[in-house]
């Protein structure tokens, strides 16, 4: 059916629209500013997109009250926390470079693409100069390269996989959370010390991207040593019951069971294997032992009982003792009541070393804090001496080897810190064959 | 015009009016007001609510017309949005590559997919599209890792080889564009307090989106949407007759994947990044939750449907409890607590909630959808002055 009647009507609905359409391109004027969202007026807008639903709301949510915290000591409130104990001395707890801080809130939910819709809502709708944040590895790595196109600062939250700042860096992204690299190197010794040098392990790994690179790790660390991996198993991210994997770990013959798992995955797979006895059993002469590479208070706690006297790495712990340490458990713990995670801690951090970058730098320019930030030597951010380092914008500081605590005296105080690997034995050449692959590229300012 | 009827193409100028002009009707509150919270004129969220539009157009062929209820469509839009990324690494950044290959790879696949699950219908179809479904989503995650790139996903990088175009410079990322044009570059213009952003990718998605929309009407009033119709309303009486209904249905399940791979192309042509996620059953559920919240086998409910949760999932989603806190903070301090106290499980994170009691109400109270809403307050004007074309307000003759 066709009918192509042409009426007045019509044809002056149709010569308004076509008139609108050719008018509208007079009107348009292109971005004129240096970068994108340089902050015009007297705040500056930063986003923190964190999993507030999904697997790692828990986190998501202590990420979310760090960040309140960092904002509330950079205008000045609260009792400055770590503002006071940080070896640089350039913000003044009046904003940033005088700019009030103000802050926009988005949900990863752990998916990428959601991160990435969040993300670029901030950009492009809050004019946010700055995205931090996140609980994966995957959603950094790909919040990380939208910050890239887009032009601004990425800092990341919680995201261990050495990919981060490995294959998939970036010159506008930055990490000061450690990486799984980091972890075999820091847990080898420990477990060489405690359990000898002729063990036989047997990998249960997380198939995904993180749990690749840990087992990687982990395995070549312990192998260097002398151990011998008789078996990596990869189980499925959303499994939830692990028994049909440990029960062939008995039969193998190994003695070290390592659960390259994280959050949920892990609670379930150390529950099951403490369940099965494993822990009790004599395998060649020696006892069997349980070993989890990463860590968190977090998941300590959703394993309960069954985390006592197991070893495994972590970025910060709130019983550490140092100044900085001291400062951020005592203002967080003044604010909210209980002590910190790791990945509050990491996050805050994050938040002050850009507030301190822009400061130094002079400048928001993401060019200029990139500049700030490559080679930054600093301390008393509570993990001792620590590097911002140029070739892949990776923190290098100390790591801590940590093992569940037999006797808790509270739902807090589950973890014990077992030694602190000194920052020398755990850095690598950023050409390392687990890193190896990726280009930082250079500094895009947008706009 | 066009081959349509009066009716149609006035609705398809509505489309054509709502899709040019989203820039200004998106962002109807000035900047820095209380109110410009709602704004959602910024280019990814206009992107994303064309894009699930043309999802949502292309499920409505399938479960608006054969009545077929799939609950796997997210893995024809992961795998066009594999195919779209793929083509960027390898051939070019240009999109229309992209989106060429995303439309035939995922209609391949779901040609395969058709022809294995629609020897089934009813619930059982519906389960086997949704494992389907479920096993793209764990292959891409997990098994396929050097193809899929897993947990961490696709991205274009420096170092992809890229035959058709020149060596990036050091330090030059690659961009999505078409013929040069990039698809991330926008123009604003300012009035007064309001800001409008014309984005050359949405503007792209926007007219995609419009010859999606065509196409489906013409589909929808062709003898083939006749025949798809028969299979909804009586297939075992359409099989006595002697007609073989399985060629129609899997022609409509192919073009519907088509239509999910068109719109993963898309998605990758605007945002340049793939994850396994998009094909986790929920987002399978979403487009099902999009066409009947819009109204199902109705031409433009599909796309309101979409809009509305995109909406909802980015707007919604942002309000926090600060903003809660500056709306209330004219309220004594008692009523403001109270009031924050109701409202707050309501956003932010719990949009999913707020989103669950406006599909329960729409479903409960209209069945249509969104678009019955909008009939019956129509239908409640016309009723003042008769309509002598209409008498019984019904153009489709009873059956």
């Amino acid at each position: 059916m066709s009918n192509s009647n042409l009426t007045r009507r019509g044809l002056l609905k149709t010569g308004a629209i076509a008139g609108a359409g050719l008018a509208v391109p007079t009107y348009l004027s292109a971005d004129g500013h240096a970068y994108t969202n340089a902050p015009q007026g007297a705040t500056v807008t930063l986003g923190f997109n964190v999993p507030q639903s999904g697997p790692y709301a828990d986190e998501g949510a202590d990420e979310l009250r760090a960040y309140e915290l960092a904002v509330e000591h950079l205008n000045g409130g609260g009792d400055g926390g770590l503002l006071n104990t940080f070896s640089s001395k350039a913000l003044k707890g009046n904003g940033i470079l005088g700019k009030k801080v103000e802050y926009v809130t988005g949900d990863t939910q752990t998916k990428s693409d959601a991160a990435r819709a969040s993300a670029k809502s901030m950009i492009e709708k809050d004019g946010a100069v700055m995205i931090t944040g996140g609980s994966s590895s995957g959603v950094a790595v790909a919040v990380q390269a939208l910050c890239q196109e887009a032009g601004v600062i990425f800092m990341a939250g919680l995201t261990h996989s050495n990919d981060t700042t490995g294959k998939d860096k970036r010159a506008n992204g930055f990490r000061h959370f450690f990486n799984s690299y980091m972890s075999g190197a820091a847990l080898a010794p420990v477990l060489a010390a405690n359990y000898g040098t002729d063990r036989k392990a047997y990998h249960l790994t997380a198939d995904y991207n993180w749990g690749y690179t840990t087992e990687e790790a982990v395995r070549s660390s312990t192998e260097a040593l002398g151990w011998e991996t008789v078996n990596a198993v990869k189980t499925p991210l959303t499994q939830t019951d692990f028994s049909s994997y440990i029960a062939p770990v008995l039969q193998s013959g190994a003695d070290v069971l390592v659960l390259n798992h994280y959050g949920g995955n892990m609670v379930n797979s150390l529950t099951n294997a403490v369940q099965f006895g494993l822990r009790d059993k004599l395998v060649n002469d020696k006892n069997f032992e349980i070993v989890v590479p990463l860590y968190s208070r977090l998941m300590a706690k959703g394993a309960g009982a069954n985390v006592k006297g197991i070893f495994g790495s972590t970025n910060w712990h709130w019983s550490l003792t140092d100044e900085g340490s001291k400062a951020f458990v005592k203002s967080f713990g003044t604010k909210y009541g209980f002590p910190p995670s790791q990945a509050a801690h990491t996050c805050y951090v994050q938040a002050l070393l850009y507030a301190d970058a822009c400061e130094r730098a002079g400048t928001f320019n993401p060019c200029g804090v990139g500049e700030a930030l490559e080679g930054f030597e600093f301390d008393g951010m509570g993990n001792g001496k620590t590097l911002y380092r140029a070739e892949d914008h990776q923190c290098f500081k100390d790591v801590l080897v940590v093992k569940g605590k037999e006797n808790p005296t509270s739902e807090f105080d589950l973890l014990e810190v077992v030694e602190v690997t000194p920052v020398e034995q755990v850095t690598y050449a950023p050409d390392h064959p687990q890193v190896a692959g990726g280009s930082l590229g250079t500094c895009n300012p947008g706009a | 015009m066009l081959g349509l009827s009066k009716k149609d193409t006035s609705l398809l100028i509505i489309v054509c009016i709502l899709a040019l002009f989203a820039p200004f009707i998106l962002n109807p509150f000035p900047e820095g007001s209380a109110m410009a919270q709602f704004n959602a004129g910024y280019p990814d969220l206009m992107q994303r609510l064309v894009i699930f539009g043309i999802f949502a157009i292309g499920f409505n062929i399938l479960f608006g017309l054969t009545g077929y209820l799939s609950f796997g469509h997210a893995a024809f839009l992961g795998v066009g949005s594999y195919a779209a990324i793929w083509m960027m690494k390898l051939l070019t950044m240009n999109v229309i590559p992209a989106i060429v290959v995303s439309i035939i790879v995922a209609g391949a696949f779901s040609l395969l997919v058709g022809w294995i699950s629609l020897r089934r219908s009813g619930i059982y179809f519906s389960i086997l599209t949704l494992a389907f479904a479920q096993m793209s989503y764990a292959l891409a995650y997990s098994v396929l890792t050097p193809i899929t790139g897993g947990e961490t996903g696709l991205q274009p990088k420096y170092t992809d080889p890229r035959i058709f175009d020149r060596a990036l410079e050091q330090g030059e990322s690659a961009r999505a564009n078409l013929f040069g044009l990039q698809m991330n570059s926008s123009a604003e213009l300012s009035v007064g307090n309001w800001l409008f952003t014309f984005n050359a990718g949405y503007y792209l998605a926007a007219i995609v989106m419009i010859v999606a929309f065509y196409m489906s009407i013409r589909i929808f009033r062709s003898p083939f949407g006749l025949m798809l119709r028969a299979v909804k309303s009586n297939q075992n009486r359409m099989n006595y007759t002697g007609m073989n209904s399985k060629p129609y249905t899997l022609a409509a399940f192919v073009i519907s994947g088509m239509y999910a791979g068109l719109a993963g192309g898309l998605l990758v042509a605007m945002d340049t990044q793939v994850g396994a996620e998009r094909m986790f059953w929920t987002a399978s559920g979403e487009v099902v939750l999009m066409t009947i919240l819009g109204g199902a086998g109705t031409l433009i409910g599909p796309v309101l449907g979409a809009g509305f949760i995109k909406y909802m999932e980015n707007i919604v989603s942002k309000i926090n409890k600060g903003i809660l806190e500056q709306w209330f903070a004219f309220l004594p301090d008692g009523i403001e607590d109270l009031l924050i106290t109701l409202v707050y499980p309501f956003i932010g994170k719990g949009w999913h909630l707020t989103l669950g009691m406006i599909f329960m109400l729409v479903v409960i109270f209209l069945p249509g959808g969104l678009v019955e809403g909008g009939q019956r307050v129509a239908a409640m004007f016309r009723r003042k002055k008769s309509n002598p074309e209409t008498p019984d307000g019904k153009t489709t003759p009873a059956e």
